[in-house]
């Protein structure tokens, strides 16, 4: 399932725009994302990084630009051969997304049914070793709905990971999580990421989490990748932007307030709020 | 005024386009049906939720309507003398109109609804796109079943509710208001041609069946991802379903019995 290709960027982004109704998400944004490396999108809430990760995965088109997985132009498949690229990715979603009509072997156990022809045996094997390496072997028979958040997180990993998928991409992996969870999450993400050799894509917000396990950060507002690099160089960026973000301060160059109509003249303003 | 033509026209392009993209959903999940190895047991457990658990309310729905008819038929027919021919008249509104109709409308309501909701749940809690960014098409897998069962549950359903509303109407004319058990079931079978009759009221319940789980499954696959999104999903199901159901009776009974 791994793909063969030594150049070393697996992901190349170029003059990537998209837009949702009227509001402009991306403006040609690029971005190359390193092979075999921890790769990390951060930036405030509402910058699009979710939707840069379904773009990525070719459930949403851009509208100018191109994505190509080593070479290939996602947007540029048929139906058929973009669900044949999906096989080589995994996703970890937010919400962890399990199928709830199925127990946690089966939602583990389902992508490898669907491709490949392995015995049973064989994939009950594969299985385990999976939920073993989450540490949910003990919780194979339990449905969905009986799991912890952080349980069903570390269930999710352990399906996207079970076709030992070249890409693994999270969507903010520790939103929501108590500090033990987060810590588990972050000791997964790394462990996997070294013994499997995969690329990984960690969508996130969480500045702590996320500076102890990537090995290059794009940080994006505004639609476009404002700074890039290794934790290390973007912790001494001391551009305003960079700064506010990575230090959590409430005021700078994204407002605290959302519109910037002066407050007086709104409060003596007449119109009734359903007008 | 402006403004209303313009709201006018952006609704009608929006009704266009949703019409389209239901039109997709429906050829790309016929075309791309899995294979029957997969298919099989996705289609019984389909099957199982769509139809049989729609049993028991066609089959009660069955039995009251057929006893209505019996009784509301022989009050007007004894009036002519003619209380012998309820069995027929019992007969031909359930397998001609009443048996797909009214199934139509509890199969709407019971598992289209229930289906949009299903669906509609699945995409807000992102468990479509989890099926895609693992390589299967839910169109393949969640919408082709569906839809399928949907097309096979709806005629056999509307066949067991003519069935039960017969033997209601039976129940209720031969054995509380006597009417002579013999001529009831003879001046049915007389008058009930096969062809002309039922085939046409499977025919009708057949395409009910495809409009119904067609509109139900769409509203889900197509809803706005939220509580609010899926509550307005499921209600327009029921009504879209309902109207549908009313409407295209009207057509295909003028289609088949027109002429007489």
């Amino acid at each position: 399932m791994s793909m063969h290709n030594s150049s070393e960027s697996i992901i190349d982004i170029q003059g990537l725009s998209f837009s949702r109704g009227t509001r402009k998400i991306f403006r040609n944004v690029n971005m190359e994302i390193p092979r075999g490396k921890i790769t990390a999108i951060m930036g405030p809430s509402g910058t699009g990084k979710t939707t840069l990760l379904k773009l990525i995965g070719g459930q949403l088109r851009p509208d100018t630009g191109q994505i190509k997985i080593d070479g290939e132009d996602v947007h540029r498949l048929s139906r058929q051969q973009l669900f044949s690229l999906r096989e080589r990715m995994g996703m970890l979603f937010q919400s962890g997304a399990l199928f709830t009509d199925m127990s946690v072997y089966d939602n583990v156990a389902f992508p490898i049914k669907v491709h490949t022809d392995l015995p049973d045996d064989m994939i009950r094997d594969i299985v385990l070793l999976k939920l073993q390496a989450v540490g949910l072997r003990g919780a194979r028979d339990l449905m969905p709905s009986e799991l912890s958040g952080g349980m069903a997180r570390r269930v999710a990993l352990a399906r996207a990971i079970s076709l030992d998928p070249a890409i693994v991409m999270y969507d903010e992996p520790f939103t929501g999580q108590d500090p033990i969870a987060k810590g588990v999450l972050v000791k997964l993400i790394r462990m996997i990421n070294k013994a499997l050799g995969h690329t990984s894509i960690i969508v996130s917000h969480d500045i702590q989490e996320t500076l102890s396990i990537a090995d290059h950060i794009f940080l994006l507002s505004d639609g476009h990748v404002i700074a890039s690099g290794t934790p290390a160089q973007l912790l001494k960026d001391d551009t305003e932007q960079v700064k506010q973000f990575m230090q959590g301060l409430p005021d700078g160059p994204v407002p605290f307030h959302f519109s910037d109509d002066d407050l007086l003249q709104d409060l003596y303003t007449q119109e009734s709020p359903n007008a | 005024m402006l403004d209303q033509i313009a709201t006018l026209g952006r609704s009608t392009l929006d009704r266009l386009a949703s019409a389209g993209r239901s039109g997709q959903m429906l050829w790309q999940s016929l075309v791309a049906a899995p294979t029957p190895v997969v298919m099989f047991p996705l289609l019984l457990k389909q099957i199982y939720f769509i139809g049989v658990l729609s049993l028991v309310i066609i089959i009660v729905s069955g039995l009251f309507i057929g006893m209505v008819l019996g009784l509301q038929g022989y009050t007007i027919l004894v009036d002519y003398g003619s209380e012998q021919a309820v069995g027929q008249m019992v007969a031909l509104t359930l397998v001609r109109e009443l048996a797909p109709v009214v199934t139509a409308l509890l199969f709407a309501g019971r598992a289209g609804s229930a289906l949009t909701a299903e669906i509609g749940l699945m995409k807000a809690t992102e468990q479509l796109s989890s099926l895609e960014m693992i390589g299967v098409d839910p169109l393949r897998r969640i919408v082709a079943p569906r839809l399928w069962a949907g097309f096979i549950s709806m005629p056999i359903l509307a066949v067991i509710f003519a069935m039960v509303g017969i033997f209601g109407g039976a129940l209720i004319s031969i054995e509380w208001l006597g009417i002579f058990e013999g001529s009831f079931w003879a001046n049915m079978q007389n008058s009930v041609d096969f062809s002309g009759d039922v085939l046409n009221g499977v025919i009708k319940a057949f395409v009910f069946g495809v409009v119904v789980t067609w509109i139900a499954v769409f509203q889900g696959y197509d809803c706005v991802p939220t509580s609010e999104g899926i509550s307005q999903a499921t209600t327009r199901t029921v009504v879209y379903s309902s109207l549908a159901v009313l409407g295209l009776d009207f057509v295909l009974t003028a289609l088949m019995f027109g002429d007489i």
